[in-house]
Protein backbone atom coordinates (compact mmCIF):
# COMPACT_ATOMS: atom_id res chain seq x y z
CA UNK A 1 0.00 0.00 0.00
CA UNK A 2 1.28 3.42 -1.00
CA UNK A 3 0.84 6.21 1.51
CA UNK A 4 0.71 9.87 0.54
CA UNK A 5 1.62 12.42 3.19
CA UNK A 6 0.70 16.02 2.28
CA UNK A 7 2.86 18.54 4.11
CA UNK A 8 3.00 22.29 4.48
CA UNK A 9 5.83 24.62 5.36
CA UNK A 10 4.73 27.09 8.02
CA UNK A 11 6.17 29.68 10.37
CA UNK A 12 7.87 27.76 13.17
CA UNK A 13 5.52 27.34 16.14
CA UNK A 14 8.03 28.82 18.55
CA UNK A 15 8.65 32.17 16.84
CA UNK A 16 6.36 35.10 17.49
CA UNK A 17 4.78 36.59 14.42
CA UNK A 18 4.17 40.20 13.49
CA UNK A 19 1.18 41.57 11.64
CA UNK A 20 2.21 43.82 8.75
CA UNK A 21 1.47 47.48 9.42
CA UNK A 22 -0.52 47.79 6.20
CA UNK A 23 -2.80 45.00 7.48
CA UNK A 24 -2.30 42.83 4.38
CA UNK A 25 -1.04 39.82 6.27
CA UNK A 26 1.56 38.39 8.60
CA UNK A 27 5.21 39.24 8.07
CA UNK A 28 6.99 36.01 7.22
CA UNK A 29 10.16 37.61 5.85
CA UNK A 30 13.30 36.35 7.57
CA UNK A 31 11.22 34.28 9.99
CA UNK A 32 12.22 30.71 10.84
CA UNK A 33 10.10 28.22 8.92
CA UNK A 34 9.40 24.56 9.73
CA UNK A 35 7.31 21.64 8.64
CA UNK A 36 3.82 22.02 10.12
CA UNK A 37 4.16 20.01 13.38
CA UNK A 38 1.06 17.93 12.68
CA UNK A 39 2.55 16.97 9.30
CA UNK A 40 5.76 15.88 10.98
CA UNK A 41 3.63 13.52 13.07
CA UNK A 42 1.97 12.31 9.84
CA UNK A 43 5.32 11.59 8.16
CA UNK A 44 6.53 9.75 11.27
CA UNK A 45 3.40 7.59 11.35
CA UNK A 46 3.67 6.72 7.66
CA UNK A 47 7.36 5.87 8.01
CA UNK A 48 6.56 3.60 10.96
CA UNK A 49 4.07 1.76 8.73
CA UNK A 50 6.79 1.46 6.09
CA UNK A 51 9.23 0.06 8.64
CA UNK A 52 6.58 -2.38 9.84
CA UNK A 53 6.11 -3.61 6.28
CA UNK A 54 2.49 -2.45 6.16
CA UNK A 55 3.25 0.28 3.64
CA UNK A 56 5.20 -0.25 0.45
CA UNK A 57 6.06 3.36 -0.26
CA UNK A 58 5.69 6.74 1.45
CA UNK A 59 5.44 9.83 -0.75
CA UNK A 60 5.59 13.32 0.74
CA UNK A 61 3.73 15.93 -1.28
CA UNK A 62 3.47 19.68 -1.06
CA UNK A 63 1.81 22.34 -3.18
CA UNK A 64 4.09 25.31 -2.82
CA UNK A 65 7.00 27.30 -4.23
CA UNK A 66 10.61 26.11 -4.22
CA UNK A 67 11.26 27.29 -0.66
CA UNK A 68 9.35 24.19 0.45
CA UNK A 69 11.95 21.86 -1.07
CA UNK A 70 13.87 21.91 2.22
CA UNK A 71 10.69 20.90 4.03
CA UNK A 72 10.26 17.96 1.67
CA UNK A 73 13.89 17.05 2.35
CA UNK A 74 13.05 16.87 6.06
CA UNK A 75 10.25 14.43 5.26
CA UNK A 76 12.72 12.35 3.25
CA UNK A 77 15.16 12.47 6.16
CA UNK A 78 12.50 11.12 8.51
CA UNK A 79 12.17 8.24 6.06
CA UNK A 80 9.76 9.03 3.21
CA UNK A 81 10.87 7.32 -0.03
CA UNK A 82 10.31 10.21 -2.40
CA UNK A 83 8.76 13.63 -2.62
CA UNK A 84 6.69 15.62 -5.07
CA UNK A 85 6.33 19.38 -5.12
CA UNK A 86 3.57 20.79 -7.24
CA UNK A 87 4.92 24.18 -8.10
CA UNK A 88 2.62 26.96 -6.99
CA UNK A 89 3.78 30.50 -6.33
CA UNK A 90 0.75 31.73 -4.42
CA UNK A 91 -0.63 29.91 -1.37
CA UNK A 92 -3.92 28.14 -2.07
CA UNK A 93 -6.98 27.66 0.12
CA UNK A 94 -7.97 24.25 1.58
CA UNK A 95 -10.56 23.34 -1.08
CA UNK A 96 -8.05 23.97 -3.87
CA UNK A 97 -5.32 22.06 -2.04
CA UNK A 98 -7.74 19.17 -1.58
CA UNK A 99 -8.61 19.17 -5.29
CA UNK A 100 -4.97 19.05 -6.33
CA UNK A 101 -4.19 16.36 -3.76
CA UNK A 102 -7.09 14.26 -5.05
CA UNK A 103 -5.52 14.09 -8.50
CA UNK A 104 -2.13 13.17 -7.07
CA UNK A 105 -3.60 10.45 -4.86
CA UNK A 106 -5.42 8.99 -7.84
CA UNK A 107 -2.44 9.25 -10.17
CA UNK A 108 -0.25 7.47 -7.63
CA UNK A 109 -2.88 4.88 -6.79
CA UNK A 110 -2.34 5.47 -3.07
CA UNK A 111 -4.38 3.47 -0.55
CA UNK A 112 -3.98 5.76 2.44
CA UNK A 113 -3.38 9.44 3.09
CA UNK A 114 -2.02 10.60 6.44
CA UNK A 115 -1.90 14.35 7.00
CA UNK A 116 -1.99 17.03 9.68
CA UNK A 117 -5.28 17.91 11.33
CA UNK A 118 -4.46 21.58 11.06
CA UNK A 119 -1.87 23.88 9.56
CA UNK A 120 -0.78 26.10 12.44
CA UNK A 121 -0.58 29.24 10.30
CA UNK A 122 -4.14 29.63 9.09
CA UNK A 123 -5.61 27.19 11.63
CA UNK A 124 -8.17 25.97 9.09
CA UNK A 125 -8.47 22.30 10.01
CA UNK A 126 -10.23 21.46 6.73
CA UNK A 127 -8.03 19.95 4.05
CA UNK A 128 -8.08 16.30 5.20
CA UNK A 129 -11.86 16.20 5.54
CA UNK A 130 -12.23 17.87 2.13
CA UNK A 131 -9.83 15.47 0.45
CA UNK A 132 -11.64 12.49 1.96
CA UNK A 133 -14.96 13.88 0.68
CA UNK A 134 -13.67 14.48 -2.84
CA UNK A 135 -12.20 10.99 -3.02
CA UNK A 136 -15.36 9.46 -1.56
CA UNK A 137 -13.19 7.78 1.10
CA UNK A 138 -13.67 7.30 4.82
CA UNK A 139 -12.14 9.82 7.20
CA UNK A 140 -10.43 9.42 10.55
CA UNK A 141 -9.72 12.87 11.94
CA UNK A 142 -7.72 13.97 15.02
CA UNK A 143 -6.37 10.49 15.61
CA UNK A 144 -4.15 9.41 18.48
CA UNK A 145 -3.87 5.77 17.40
CA UNK A 146 -4.31 3.66 14.28
CA UNK A 147 -4.13 -0.05 13.50
CA UNK A 148 -4.37 -1.33 9.96
CA UNK A 149 -5.97 -4.75 9.64
CA UNK A 150 -6.51 -6.07 6.12
CA UNK A 151 -8.86 -3.70 4.32
CA UNK A 152 -9.81 -1.68 7.38
CA UNK A 153 -8.09 0.70 9.75
CA UNK A 154 -9.13 1.10 13.37
CA UNK A 155 -8.58 4.62 14.68
CA UNK A 156 -8.83 6.29 18.06
CA UNK A 157 -9.95 9.90 17.74
CA UNK A 158 -9.51 12.75 20.21
CA UNK A 159 -13.02 14.16 20.65
CA UNK A 160 -14.39 16.94 22.86
CA UNK A 161 -15.10 14.80 25.90
CA UNK A 162 -12.65 11.95 25.52
CA UNK A 163 -11.74 9.35 22.94
CA UNK A 164 -13.72 7.55 20.26
CA UNK A 165 -12.82 4.41 18.31
CA UNK A 166 -13.98 3.86 14.74
CA UNK A 167 -13.32 1.24 12.12
CA UNK A 168 -12.80 2.75 8.67
CA UNK A 169 -12.88 0.96 5.36
CA UNK A 170 -9.70 1.49 3.38
CA UNK A 171 -8.81 3.56 1.44
CA UNK A 172 -9.01 6.34 4.03
CA UNK A 173 -7.74 9.79 4.89
CA UNK A 174 -6.36 10.10 8.42
CA UNK A 175 -5.50 13.37 10.16
CA UNK A 176 -3.09 13.45 13.06
CA UNK A 177 -3.47 14.79 16.57
CA UNK A 178 -0.58 15.54 18.90
CA UNK A 179 -0.58 12.25 20.78
CA UNK A 180 -0.28 9.94 17.74
CA UNK A 181 3.50 9.63 18.05
CA UNK A 182 6.64 11.57 18.81
CA UNK A 183 8.49 12.34 15.57
CA UNK A 184 12.04 11.05 15.60
CA UNK A 185 15.04 13.30 15.83
CA UNK A 186 16.62 13.60 12.38
CA UNK A 187 20.19 12.32 12.44
CA UNK A 188 22.87 13.76 10.16
CA UNK A 189 23.42 10.57 8.08
CA UNK A 190 19.70 10.54 7.31
CA UNK A 191 19.89 14.16 6.19
CA UNK A 192 22.69 13.12 3.81
CA UNK A 193 20.67 10.16 2.53
CA UNK A 194 17.66 12.39 1.99
CA UNK A 195 19.66 14.50 -0.46
CA UNK A 196 19.91 11.50 -2.77
CA UNK A 197 16.22 10.58 -2.67
CA UNK A 198 13.99 11.68 -5.57
CA UNK A 199 12.25 15.04 -5.26
CA UNK A 200 10.19 15.78 -8.37
CA UNK A 201 8.85 19.17 -9.27
CA UNK A 202 5.60 19.03 -11.17
CA UNK A 203 2.99 21.41 -12.51
CA UNK A 204 -0.79 21.35 -12.27
CA UNK A 205 -0.92 20.28 -15.92
CA UNK A 206 1.10 17.13 -15.10
CA UNK A 207 -1.90 15.97 -13.08
CA UNK A 208 -4.49 17.12 -15.57
CA UNK A 209 -5.45 20.16 -13.53
CA UNK A 210 -6.27 23.27 -15.53
CA UNK A 211 -4.94 26.44 -13.93
CA UNK A 212 -8.39 27.99 -13.95
CA UNK A 213 -9.81 25.01 -12.07
CA UNK A 214 -8.08 26.39 -9.01
CA UNK A 215 -10.16 29.27 -7.74
CA UNK A 216 -10.40 31.09 -4.44
CA UNK A 217 -13.41 30.64 -2.17
CA UNK A 218 -12.73 33.67 -0.05
CA UNK A 219 -10.56 36.76 0.03
CA UNK A 220 -8.69 38.01 3.04
CA UNK A 221 -9.61 41.67 3.29
CA UNK A 222 -7.33 42.53 6.15
CA UNK A 223 -5.25 41.02 8.91
CA UNK A 224 -5.07 42.90 12.19
CA UNK A 225 -3.43 42.69 15.58
CA UNK A 226 -5.74 41.21 18.19
CA UNK A 227 -6.65 43.48 21.10
CA UNK A 228 -4.02 43.32 23.84
CA UNK A 229 -4.86 42.72 27.48
CA UNK A 230 -4.13 45.54 29.87
CA UNK A 231 -1.18 44.95 32.14
CA UNK A 232 -1.95 43.18 35.38
CA UNK A 233 -0.33 43.25 38.79
CA UNK A 234 1.83 40.91 40.83
CA UNK A 235 0.39 40.08 44.22
CA UNK A 236 2.54 39.07 47.19
CA UNK A 237 0.54 36.37 48.84
CA UNK A 238 -2.34 33.96 48.55
CA UNK A 239 -4.28 36.14 50.99
CA UNK A 240 -3.86 39.18 48.76
CA UNK A 241 -4.80 37.16 45.66
CA UNK A 242 -8.01 35.94 47.25
CA UNK A 243 -8.87 39.43 48.44
CA UNK A 244 -8.39 40.85 44.92
CA UNK A 245 -10.44 38.10 43.33
CA UNK A 246 -13.25 38.65 45.83
CA UNK A 247 -13.37 42.39 46.29
CA UNK A 248 -11.81 43.87 43.15
CA UNK A 249 -12.61 41.39 40.37
CA UNK A 250 -15.70 39.87 42.00
CA UNK A 251 -15.05 36.47 40.47
CA UNK A 252 -15.03 34.23 43.57
CA UNK B 1 -32.27 33.83 3.14
CA UNK B 2 -32.20 30.99 5.61
CA UNK B 3 -29.60 29.44 7.81
CA UNK B 4 -29.23 25.73 8.52
CA UNK B 5 -27.57 24.81 11.79
CA UNK B 6 -26.28 21.32 12.42
CA UNK B 7 -27.08 20.50 16.04
CA UNK B 8 -24.47 18.77 18.18
CA UNK B 9 -25.99 16.33 20.66
CA UNK B 10 -25.62 12.83 22.06
CA UNK B 11 -29.15 11.66 21.13
CA UNK B 12 -30.52 12.46 24.57
CA UNK B 13 -29.11 15.89 25.32
CA UNK B 14 -28.30 18.93 23.25
CA UNK B 15 -24.69 20.09 23.46
CA UNK B 16 -24.49 23.72 24.59
CA UNK B 17 -22.30 24.51 21.55
CA UNK B 18 -25.50 24.41 19.49
CA UNK B 19 -26.92 27.30 21.56
CA UNK B 20 -24.00 29.57 20.67
CA UNK B 21 -24.28 28.55 17.03
CA UNK B 22 -27.98 29.45 17.02
CA UNK B 23 -27.15 32.94 18.27
CA UNK B 24 -24.63 33.35 15.44
CA UNK B 25 -27.23 32.03 13.01
CA UNK B 26 -29.87 34.57 14.04
CA UNK B 27 -27.43 37.32 13.03
CA UNK B 28 -27.57 35.92 9.47
CA UNK B 29 -31.21 35.00 8.85
CA UNK B 30 -34.03 32.62 9.72
CA UNK B 31 -32.64 29.65 11.58
CA UNK B 32 -33.60 26.05 10.92
CA UNK B 33 -31.84 23.39 12.95
CA UNK B 34 -31.09 19.87 11.80
CA UNK B 35 -31.19 17.29 14.58
CA UNK B 36 -29.91 14.05 13.11
CA UNK B 37 -29.35 11.04 15.32
CA UNK B 38 -30.86 7.86 16.64
CA UNK B 39 -33.90 8.06 18.92
CA UNK B 40 -33.26 11.76 19.34
CA UNK B 41 -36.82 13.11 19.38
CA UNK B 42 -36.20 14.59 22.83
CA UNK B 43 -33.34 16.64 21.45
CA UNK B 44 -35.45 17.82 18.52
CA UNK B 45 -38.14 18.97 20.97
CA UNK B 46 -35.58 20.69 23.16
CA UNK B 47 -34.23 22.61 20.15
CA UNK B 48 -37.77 23.65 19.19
CA UNK B 49 -38.03 25.41 22.54
CA UNK B 50 -34.99 27.62 21.95
CA UNK B 51 -35.40 31.27 21.11
CA UNK B 52 -34.63 32.17 17.54
CA UNK B 53 -35.32 28.76 16.03
CA UNK B 54 -37.72 28.86 13.12
CA UNK B 55 -38.03 25.15 12.40
CA UNK B 56 -36.44 21.89 13.54
CA UNK B 57 -35.67 19.18 11.01
CA UNK B 58 -35.52 15.83 12.72
CA UNK B 59 -33.87 12.86 10.98
CA UNK B 60 -33.75 9.61 12.90
CA UNK B 61 -31.86 6.50 11.84
CA UNK B 62 -29.52 4.04 13.48
CA UNK B 63 -26.70 5.06 11.13
CA UNK B 64 -26.93 8.64 12.44
CA UNK B 65 -26.55 7.45 16.04
CA UNK B 66 -22.83 8.19 16.23
CA UNK B 67 -22.87 11.31 14.08
CA UNK B 68 -20.28 10.00 11.65
CA UNK B 69 -19.34 12.61 9.06
CA UNK B 70 -19.64 10.12 6.20
CA UNK B 71 -23.25 9.38 7.17
CA UNK B 72 -24.43 12.92 8.00
CA UNK B 73 -22.92 14.58 4.94
CA UNK B 74 -25.36 13.25 2.29
CA UNK B 75 -28.28 14.20 4.53
CA UNK B 76 -27.03 17.78 4.79
CA UNK B 77 -26.26 17.96 1.06
CA UNK B 78 -29.87 17.02 0.41
CA UNK B 79 -31.06 20.00 2.45
CA UNK B 80 -28.44 22.50 1.34
CA UNK B 81 -30.35 23.86 -1.63
CA UNK B 82 -32.70 25.85 0.61
CA UNK B 83 -30.02 27.59 2.60
CA UNK B 84 -27.47 30.32 2.09
CA UNK B 85 -25.56 29.55 5.29
CA UNK B 86 -24.78 26.19 6.87
CA UNK B 87 -23.38 26.52 10.38
CA UNK B 88 -21.86 24.14 12.87
CA UNK B 89 -19.98 24.76 16.12
CA UNK B 90 -16.18 24.78 15.85
CA UNK B 91 -16.00 21.81 18.21
CA UNK B 92 -14.43 18.53 17.16
CA UNK B 93 -17.90 17.50 15.97
CA UNK B 94 -18.29 20.50 13.67
CA UNK B 95 -14.67 20.55 12.54
CA UNK B 96 -14.97 16.94 11.48
CA UNK B 97 -18.17 17.46 9.52
CA UNK B 98 -18.30 20.96 7.99
CA UNK B 99 -15.34 20.65 5.57
CA UNK B 100 -16.72 17.38 4.19
CA UNK B 101 -20.02 19.11 3.46
CA UNK B 102 -18.36 22.18 1.95
CA UNK B 103 -16.10 20.16 -0.34
CA UNK B 104 -19.05 18.29 -1.85
CA UNK B 105 -20.96 21.54 -2.31
CA UNK B 106 -17.80 22.78 -4.04
CA UNK B 107 -17.63 25.83 -1.79
CA UNK B 108 -15.07 27.17 0.65
CA UNK B 109 -15.47 26.61 4.35
CA UNK B 110 -14.78 29.40 6.82
CA UNK B 111 -13.45 28.02 10.12
CA UNK B 112 -13.84 29.15 13.68
CA UNK B 113 -15.34 32.61 13.21
CA UNK B 114 -15.45 34.97 16.16
CA UNK B 115 -17.48 37.76 14.59
CA UNK B 116 -20.00 38.27 11.80
CA UNK B 117 -19.37 41.50 9.89
CA UNK B 118 -22.01 40.92 7.21
CA UNK B 119 -23.70 37.99 5.51
CA UNK B 120 -20.49 37.14 3.66
CA UNK B 121 -17.75 38.70 5.77
CA UNK B 122 -16.39 37.21 8.96
CA UNK B 123 -13.54 37.63 11.42
CA UNK B 124 -11.48 34.65 12.44
CA UNK B 125 -8.27 34.22 14.42
CA UNK B 126 -5.20 32.86 12.62
CA UNK B 127 -1.67 32.06 13.83
CA UNK B 128 -2.87 30.90 17.25
CA UNK B 129 -4.92 34.05 17.68
CA UNK B 130 -1.90 36.30 17.15
CA UNK B 131 -3.70 37.86 14.20
CA UNK B 132 -7.32 38.40 13.25
CA UNK B 133 -8.28 37.96 9.60
CA UNK B 134 -11.33 39.54 8.04
CA UNK B 135 -12.41 37.19 5.28
CA UNK B 136 -15.04 37.62 2.61
CA UNK B 137 -16.67 34.46 1.28
CA UNK B 138 -17.03 34.47 -2.50
CA UNK B 139 -19.41 31.56 -2.99
CA UNK B 140 -23.18 31.99 -2.77
CA UNK B 141 -23.36 29.23 -0.19
CA UNK B 142 -21.32 29.55 2.99
CA UNK B 143 -20.33 26.70 5.26
CA UNK B 144 -19.05 28.08 8.54
CA UNK B 145 -17.93 26.87 11.94
CA UNK B 146 -18.53 29.10 14.95
CA UNK B 147 -16.14 29.68 17.84
CA UNK B 148 -18.64 29.06 20.61
CA UNK B 149 -17.12 31.34 23.27
CA UNK B 150 -17.51 34.30 20.91
CA UNK B 151 -21.30 34.08 20.79
CA UNK B 152 -23.80 34.09 23.67
CA UNK B 153 -25.83 30.95 24.27
CA UNK B 154 -29.39 31.25 22.93
CA UNK B 155 -31.98 30.96 25.68
CA UNK B 156 -35.13 28.93 26.00
CA UNK B 157 -38.50 30.36 25.13
CA UNK B 158 -39.14 29.49 21.48
CA UNK B 159 -41.88 27.33 20.08
CA UNK B 160 -40.74 26.13 16.68
CA UNK B 161 -42.31 23.26 14.80
CA UNK B 162 -40.55 19.93 14.45
CA UNK B 163 -40.63 18.38 10.99
CA UNK B 164 -39.59 14.77 10.52
CA UNK B 165 -37.44 14.28 7.46
CA UNK B 166 -36.56 10.94 5.96
CA UNK B 167 -33.15 9.49 6.52
CA UNK B 168 -30.83 8.63 3.66
CA UNK B 169 -29.31 5.26 2.90
CA UNK B 170 -26.46 4.10 5.09
CA UNK B 171 -23.11 4.96 3.50
CA UNK B 172 -21.18 2.38 5.50
CA UNK B 173 -17.63 3.69 5.01
CA UNK B 174 -16.97 3.87 8.73
CA UNK B 175 -18.42 2.32 11.84
CA UNK B 176 -18.43 3.16 15.51
CA UNK B 177 -16.59 0.80 17.87
CA UNK B 178 -16.66 2.49 21.22
CA UNK B 179 -15.77 5.53 23.26
CA UNK B 180 -14.05 6.45 26.47
CA UNK B 181 -15.73 9.54 27.78
CA UNK B 182 -14.49 11.54 30.72
CA UNK B 183 -17.15 11.37 33.38
CA UNK B 184 -16.97 14.12 35.92
CA UNK B 185 -19.18 15.91 38.40
CA UNK B 186 -17.33 19.12 37.58
CA UNK B 187 -18.70 21.76 35.22
CA UNK B 188 -18.01 21.34 31.52
CA UNK B 189 -14.67 22.87 30.52
CA UNK B 190 -16.01 24.71 27.46
CA UNK B 191 -18.76 26.54 29.37
CA UNK B 192 -17.56 26.74 33.00
CA UNK B 193 -17.52 30.15 34.72
CA UNK B 194 -14.25 29.26 36.40
CA UNK B 195 -11.41 27.10 35.09
CA UNK B 196 -8.34 25.94 36.99
CA UNK B 197 -5.64 24.65 34.64
CA UNK B 198 -2.45 22.83 35.47
CA UNK B 199 0.75 22.48 33.47
CA UNK B 200 4.01 20.61 33.46
CA UNK B 201 4.89 22.36 36.72
CA UNK B 202 2.65 19.89 38.54
CA UNK B 203 5.24 17.21 37.88
CA UNK B 204 3.07 14.10 38.06
CA UNK B 205 -0.42 12.70 37.74
CA UNK B 206 -0.61 12.32 41.53
CA UNK B 207 0.32 15.95 42.06
CA UNK B 208 -2.31 17.05 39.57
CA UNK B 209 -4.85 16.25 42.30
CA UNK B 210 -4.08 19.61 43.90
CA UNK B 211 -5.48 21.30 40.77
CA UNK B 212 -8.62 19.21 41.06
CA UNK B 213 -8.96 20.05 44.76
CA UNK B 214 -8.81 23.79 44.05
CA UNK B 215 -11.25 23.38 41.16
CA UNK B 216 -13.69 21.60 43.47
CA UNK B 217 -13.37 24.31 46.09
CA UNK B 218 -14.20 26.94 43.45
CA UNK B 219 -16.84 24.88 41.63
CA UNK B 220 -14.58 25.12 38.61
CA UNK B 221 -13.75 22.99 35.59
CA UNK B 222 -10.26 21.52 35.24
CA UNK B 223 -8.07 22.37 32.26
CA UNK B 224 -4.48 21.68 31.29
CA UNK B 225 -1.61 22.60 29.02
CA UNK B 226 -0.50 20.29 26.24
CA UNK B 227 2.56 19.33 28.27
CA UNK B 228 0.36 18.12 31.14
CA UNK B 229 -1.79 16.07 28.74
CA UNK B 230 1.20 14.62 26.88
CA UNK B 231 2.73 13.59 30.21
CA UNK B 232 -0.49 11.77 31.12
CA UNK B 233 -1.40 13.92 34.13
CA UNK B 234 -4.90 14.34 32.69
CA UNK B 235 -7.01 13.29 29.68
CA UNK B 236 -6.71 14.82 26.19
CA UNK B 237 -10.10 16.56 26.28
CA UNK B 238 -8.75 18.96 28.94
CA UNK B 239 -6.11 20.55 26.68
CA UNK B 240 -6.73 24.27 26.42
CA UNK B 241 -5.21 26.03 23.43
CA UNK B 242 -4.74 26.60 19.74
CA UNK B 243 -5.19 22.94 18.95
CA UNK B 244 -7.39 22.01 21.90
CA UNK B 245 -10.37 23.61 23.59
CA UNK B 246 -10.91 27.37 23.55
CA UNK B 247 -12.35 28.73 26.79
CA UNK B 248 -13.38 32.19 27.99
CA UNK B 249 -14.54 31.87 31.60
CA UNK B 250 -14.98 34.70 34.10
CA UNK B 251 -11.93 33.40 35.96
CA UNK B 252 -9.03 31.36 34.55
CA UNK B 253 -6.32 30.21 36.93
CA UNK B 254 -3.14 28.94 35.23
CA UNK B 255 -0.93 26.96 37.58
CA UNK B 256 2.56 25.80 36.61
CA UNK B 257 1.95 26.83 32.99
CA UNK B 258 4.65 28.86 31.21
CA UNK B 259 2.36 30.69 28.78
CA UNK B 260 3.37 29.39 25.33
CA UNK B 261 1.53 31.10 22.47
CA UNK B 262 -0.37 27.87 21.75
CA UNK B 263 -1.76 27.81 25.29
CA UNK B 264 -2.55 31.54 25.41
CA UNK B 265 -4.58 31.10 22.20
CA UNK B 266 -7.10 29.02 24.12
CA UNK B 267 -7.67 31.23 27.16
CA UNK B 268 -6.74 34.84 26.53
CA UNK B 269 -10.35 35.96 26.18
CA UNK B 270 -11.07 34.96 29.78
CA UNK B 271 -12.39 37.87 31.82
CA UNK B 272 -9.90 37.56 34.65
CA UNK B 273 -6.65 35.59 34.39
CA UNK B 274 -4.59 34.47 37.36
CA UNK B 275 -1.12 32.94 36.99
CA UNK B 276 0.76 31.03 39.64
CA UNK B 277 4.32 30.26 38.59
CA UNK B 278 7.64 30.21 40.40
CA UNK B 279 9.49 31.77 37.46
CA UNK B 280 9.02 35.56 37.50
CA UNK B 281 10.02 35.66 33.82
CA UNK B 282 7.29 33.23 32.70
CA UNK B 283 5.37 34.59 29.69
CA UNK B 284 2.06 33.78 31.35
CA UNK B 285 2.52 36.86 33.58
CA UNK B 286 2.21 39.08 30.50
CA UNK B 287 -1.37 37.93 30.17
CA UNK B 288 -2.37 37.68 33.83
CA UNK B 289 -4.47 40.25 35.65
CA UNK B 290 -3.11 38.85 38.91
CA UNK B 291 0.21 37.08 39.08
CA UNK B 292 1.65 35.21 42.04
CA UNK B 293 5.34 34.33 41.81
CA UNK B 294 5.51 31.35 44.12
CA UNK B 295 5.80 27.61 44.43
CA UNK B 296 2.52 26.06 43.42
CA UNK B 297 2.92 23.23 45.94
CA UNK B 298 2.62 25.77 48.76
CA UNK B 299 0.21 28.27 47.29
CA UNK B 300 -2.41 26.07 45.64
CA UNK B 301 -3.22 24.04 48.80
CA UNK B 302 -3.17 27.29 50.77
CA UNK B 303 -5.83 28.67 48.44
CA UNK B 304 -7.86 25.47 48.60
CA UNK B 305 -7.78 25.52 52.38
CA UNK B 306 -8.49 29.22 52.73
CA UNK B 307 -11.53 30.03 54.80
CA UNK B 308 -11.93 33.21 52.74
CA UNK B 309 -13.28 31.16 49.84
CA UNK B 310 -16.62 29.61 50.54
C1 LIG C 1 1.61 22.12 16.98
C2 LIG C 1 1.56 22.48 18.42
C3 LIG C 1 0.34 22.63 19.03
C4 LIG C 1 0.26 22.93 20.38
N1 LIG C 1 -0.97 23.10 20.95
C5 LIG C 1 -1.03 23.42 22.26
C6 LIG C 1 -2.29 23.65 22.91
O1 LIG C 1 -3.36 23.57 22.28
N2 LIG C 1 -2.29 23.93 24.22
C7 LIG C 1 -1.13 24.03 24.96
O2 LIG C 1 -1.20 24.27 26.18
N3 LIG C 1 0.05 23.85 24.38
C8 LIG C 1 0.13 23.54 23.06
N4 LIG C 1 1.36 23.33 22.49
C9 LIG C 1 2.54 23.25 23.37
C10 LIG C 1 3.13 24.58 23.79
O3 LIG C 1 4.00 25.05 22.78
C11 LIG C 1 3.92 24.40 25.10
O4 LIG C 1 4.92 23.43 24.90
C12 LIG C 1 3.06 23.97 26.27
O5 LIG C 1 1.93 24.81 26.39
C13 LIG C 1 3.87 24.02 27.55
O6 LIG C 1 3.13 23.52 28.64
P1 LIG C 1 3.47 24.00 30.11
O7 LIG C 1 3.35 25.48 30.20
O8 LIG C 1 2.63 23.18 31.03
O9 LIG C 1 4.97 23.49 30.31
P2 LIG C 1 6.31 24.32 30.45
O10 LIG C 1 6.50 25.26 29.33
O11 LIG C 1 7.37 23.33 30.72
O12 LIG C 1 6.06 25.21 31.74
C14 LIG C 1 6.00 24.70 33.04
C15 LIG C 1 5.95 25.90 33.98
O13 LIG C 1 5.77 25.46 35.30
C16 LIG C 1 6.52 26.30 36.17
N5 LIG C 1 6.78 25.55 37.39
C17 LIG C 1 7.53 24.42 37.54
N6 LIG C 1 7.51 24.01 38.81
C18 LIG C 1 6.76 24.89 39.51
C19 LIG C 1 6.38 25.01 40.87
N7 LIG C 1 6.77 24.12 41.78
N8 LIG C 1 5.62 26.06 41.23
C20 LIG C 1 5.21 26.98 40.31
N9 LIG C 1 5.54 26.91 39.02
C21 LIG C 1 6.30 25.88 38.62
C22 LIG C 1 7.78 26.62 35.39
O14 LIG C 1 8.36 27.83 35.85
C23 LIG C 1 7.24 26.74 33.96
O15 LIG C 1 6.90 28.08 33.65
C24 LIG C 1 1.45 23.07 21.13
C25 LIG C 1 2.69 22.95 20.51
C26 LIG C 1 2.75 22.66 19.16
C27 LIG C 1 4.09 22.54 18.50
N1 LIG D 1 0.07 23.63 0.48
C1 LIG D 1 -0.13 22.38 0.96
N2 LIG D 1 0.48 21.33 0.37
C2 LIG D 1 0.29 20.06 0.85
N3 LIG D 1 -0.47 19.80 1.92
C3 LIG D 1 -1.08 20.81 2.54
C4 LIG D 1 -0.96 22.15 2.11
N4 LIG D 1 -1.69 22.92 2.92
C5 LIG D 1 -2.25 22.12 3.84
N5 LIG D 1 -1.89 20.83 3.63
C6 LIG D 1 -2.25 19.65 4.42
O1 LIG D 1 -3.51 19.87 5.02
C7 LIG D 1 -3.41 19.78 6.45
C8 LIG D 1 -4.45 20.65 7.11
O2 LIG D 1 -4.30 21.99 6.73
P1 LIG D 1 -5.44 23.09 6.93
O3 LIG D 1 -6.72 22.48 6.49
O4 LIG D 1 -5.01 24.25 6.10
O5 LIG D 1 -5.44 23.42 8.40
C9 LIG D 1 -1.97 20.13 6.73
O6 LIG D 1 -1.56 19.62 7.98
C10 LIG D 1 -1.26 19.44 5.55
O7 LIG D 1 -1.17 18.05 5.80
Amino acid sequence: MKIIVPIKRVVDPYVSIRVKSDETGVDTGGVKMSMNPFDEIAVEEAVQLLEAGTATEVIAVTIADSSSDETLRSALAIGADRAIRINCETPLQPLSIAKVLKNIVEAEGAGLVIMGKQAIDNDNNQTGQMLSALLGWSQGTFISEQTIDGDTVKVTREIDNGLETLTLKLPAVLTTDLRLNEPRYIKLPNMMKAKKKPLDTKNFADYGIADDAITAGFTVQKVQEPPTRKAGIIVDSVAELIEKLRDEANVI
Amino acid sequence: MSVLIIAEHNNSELNSSTLNTITAGTELGDVDVLVAGENCADVANAVAAINGVNKVLHADASHYGHHLAEELTPLILGLAENYEHILAPATNFGKNLAPRVAALLDVAQISDITEIVSSNTFIRPIYAGNALATVQALHAKKVITIRTVSFEAASEGGSAGVESISAGEQVGLSSFEGQELTVSERPDLATAKTVVSGGRGLGSKENFAIIEALADKLGAAVGASRAAVDAGYITNDKQVGQTGVVVAPDLYIAVGISGAAQHIAGMKDSKVIVAINKDPEAAIFNFADYGLVADLFDTVPEMTNSTKIS
